[in-house]
């Protein structure tokens, strides 16, 4: 009896202190945002609300957390664009070289970082293309677009075709019933996919640093950083934009079982 | 190299040839862009990390000049010169994969079947779980650097109690190294295996228990078998970033001068010394190690599984 409940225990407390030790180093990151510290953000010095209000003050911290937002919203939309038509056509269309399609797709994710960076950076180099904020994006589409289009098929394979063919009955021109029933049905997958996009994309190091010439990337500035100590308004900016997405996301999960506690009620 | 077989062509080449129905028309036309710039900006870099990796010095003495050449002996010096740093990088990956199975299937376990009568619980759980995802990867790593800094109470605990000796250390260890790797990548795992064992039918193991099976029995011959893809793709999405990363065993996060992996010596010849064939070498040295890992895996559950 007494290991029987001892089982029963166990994993709880064992997920309980999985999770915890996930949490640690965020902790941390977050607390010393709020240190009342000097140059290097090494020792715990008091509390004090100044690096948020001040975050630009600290050279470069803004320039590199707008390059990031700038980087990250025009890869996410071409990424997006790009990958949400190979995972229409994967999954409704019938071709040759079907499985060749699939690979190539699928080998950008399987392969290491630092192989795509130093790849990307030697066809720049022979090219003689200069590096900066464009060659970024170039990097940054290339490896978020397998990920969008495995998050949107997914969405495309549970479509229901009848829904479109109905709207073929009612005489739907073919653009008609793209915009008007599949683009809404799949915006949802779409969503997804483009928020994983920016968070790949903003949070990317390895790639960028191959590829990004004299341009800062908030990554890349505190990798520079962390020779010397990385300054507290480095992680004000990380804990601001933690906050924002776990915002963004309890809300969406918020709202999807609200809504489906709604269906329920009706059906 | 398998992708030498693929890489003539190039993007464009590969959907050009279409039966002329309407459909395969519209399918094309939502093929091609992306396929031309996977094909511009992923194969074509690869084609030209094969190309740079075979060339020599031009003779000009120049830094980071090279003209083209077809030295295979390239391959022979960085595997002998290098030999140290590729066995930190697989080493390690072996390593932190296996800690980060460990680790993660009991929590993928309890949120994916015994959080399933409550959902918020589950939904609070796998919040958390991919929440580092959401905080800059570079400062949770420097984090546990500051964590377990020479002068820190952790690292004092452990001096006092023995485990660590007197002038024994934790950062720039291979022990910190693939601790950090671990840590940064159990989401990677927990996902894959959450999202098979969501899926994972309990009338099953109540079968097995009902058959007089031990706990352990019914663990091994039906709840690992049916998680095996969730384990496949879980292991992948760890092996392959950590056995290229360099962030963590680079000397100013967690490691030190004997911890450098692949990714560490990539980066120096490449950005420091402008040793361009030396750096391609050996990261299409990785890509090759990689591939045929992959390779394996999916000769046993097939591409389309994979993605």
């Amino acid at each position: 009896m007494r290991r029987l409940s001892l089982g029963k225990y166990a994993l709880p407390v064992y997920s309980v202190i999985a999770i915890i030790y996930l949490m640690i180093p965020i902790a941390y990151t977050f607390v010393f945002s709020f240190n009342n510290s000097l140059k290097t953000n090494l020792i715990w010095r008091g509390f004090t609300f100044d690096k948020w209000i001040n975050v630009c003050q600290q050279q470069g911290v803004c320039e590199a957390f707008g390059n990031s937002i700038l980087i990250g919203v025009v890869s996410t939309v071409l990424a997006t664009t790009l990958g949400t038509m190979i995972a229409i056509a994967l999954v409704r269309y019938r071709f040759k070289f079907r499985s060749f399609v699939s690979l190539l797709i699928f080998l950008p994710m399987a392969t290491p970082e630092v192989v795509l960076g130093a790849g990307l950076a030697s066809q720049f180099f022979s090219m003689g293309a200069a590096k900066g904020i464009g060659t970024i994006i170039i990097a940054h589409v290339m490896f978020c677009m397998s990920f969008v289009v495995v998050t949107v098929k997914a969405r495309v394979a549970s479509l229901d075709p009848a829904l479109e063919e109905a709207g073929r009955d009612l005489y739907g021109s073919p653009a008609q019933v793209f915009w008007k029933i599949t683009f809404p049905l799949l915006m949802p997958g779409i969503l997804s996919a483009a928020l994983l996009s920016f968070a790949l994309s903003f949070d990317d190091f390895i790639i960028t640093n191959f590829n990004s010439g004299p341009a800062m990337t908030f990554p890349k500035y505190v990798y520079t950083a962390a020779a010397r100590g990385i300054p507290a308004e480095a992680n004000v900016v990380g804990s601001g934009v933690f906050l924002l997405a776990i915002a963004i996301v309890v809300t969406i999960q918020v709202r999807s079982s609200l809504r489906s506690r709604r269906l329920a009620r009706q059906g | 190299m398998a992708f030498a077989a693929f890489g003539h062509g190039g993007g464009g080449g590969a959907a050009a040839p279409a039966t002329p129905t309407k459909k395969s028309k519209v399918a094309l036309f939502l093929l091609l862009p992306g396929l031309i710039y996977l094909g511009l900006f992923f194969m074509t870099p690869l084609i030209s990390l094969i190309i740079t990796s075979l060339e020599v010095p031009d003779g000009s003495g120049v830094m980071g000049s090279y003209a083209y050449g077809f030295a295979i002996e390239n391959y022979g010096k960085v595997v002998t010169e290098f030999w140290p740093q590729i066995s930190h990088s697989f080493g390690y990956a072996l390593i932190a994969t296996v800690a980060a199975l460990l680790i993660s299937y009991p929590l993928a376990y309890f949120i994916g079947v015994k959080a399933r009568r409550f959902p918020l619980i589950q939904g609070l759980m796998l919040t958390l779980v991919i929440a580092p995802f959401f905080i800059s990867f570079l400062l949770r790593t420097f984090a546990w650097k500051q964590i377990f800094s020479n002068d820190s109470v952790a690292v004092q605990f452990l001096q006092q109690v023995g485990i660590l000796g007197p002038h024994d250390y934790l950062v720039g260890t291979p022990f910190m190294v693939i601790f950090g790797l671990t840590y940064n990548f159990i989401p990677f795992m927990t996902l894959p295996l959450y999202s098979i064992l969501e899926r994972l039918d309990i009338r099953l193991l109540e079968a097995g228990s009902d058959l007089y099976a031990t706990p352990a029995t019914t663990f091994r011959k039906i709840t690992l078998p049916l998680t095996a893809p969730g384990i496949i793709s879980g292991t992948l999405l760890t092996f392959i970033p950590i056995a290229g990363d360099y962030v963590n065993a680079s000397g100013d996060f967690l490691g030190g001068t004997k911890t450098a992996m692949i990714g560490n010596v990539v980066e120096s010849r490449f950005l420091v010394l402008n040793d361009y064939p030396t750096a391609s070498a050996l990261s299409v040295l990785l890509m090759g190690v990689i591939l045929l890992l992959v390779g394996f895996y999916a000769k046993r559950s097939g591409t389309e599984d994979l993605l």
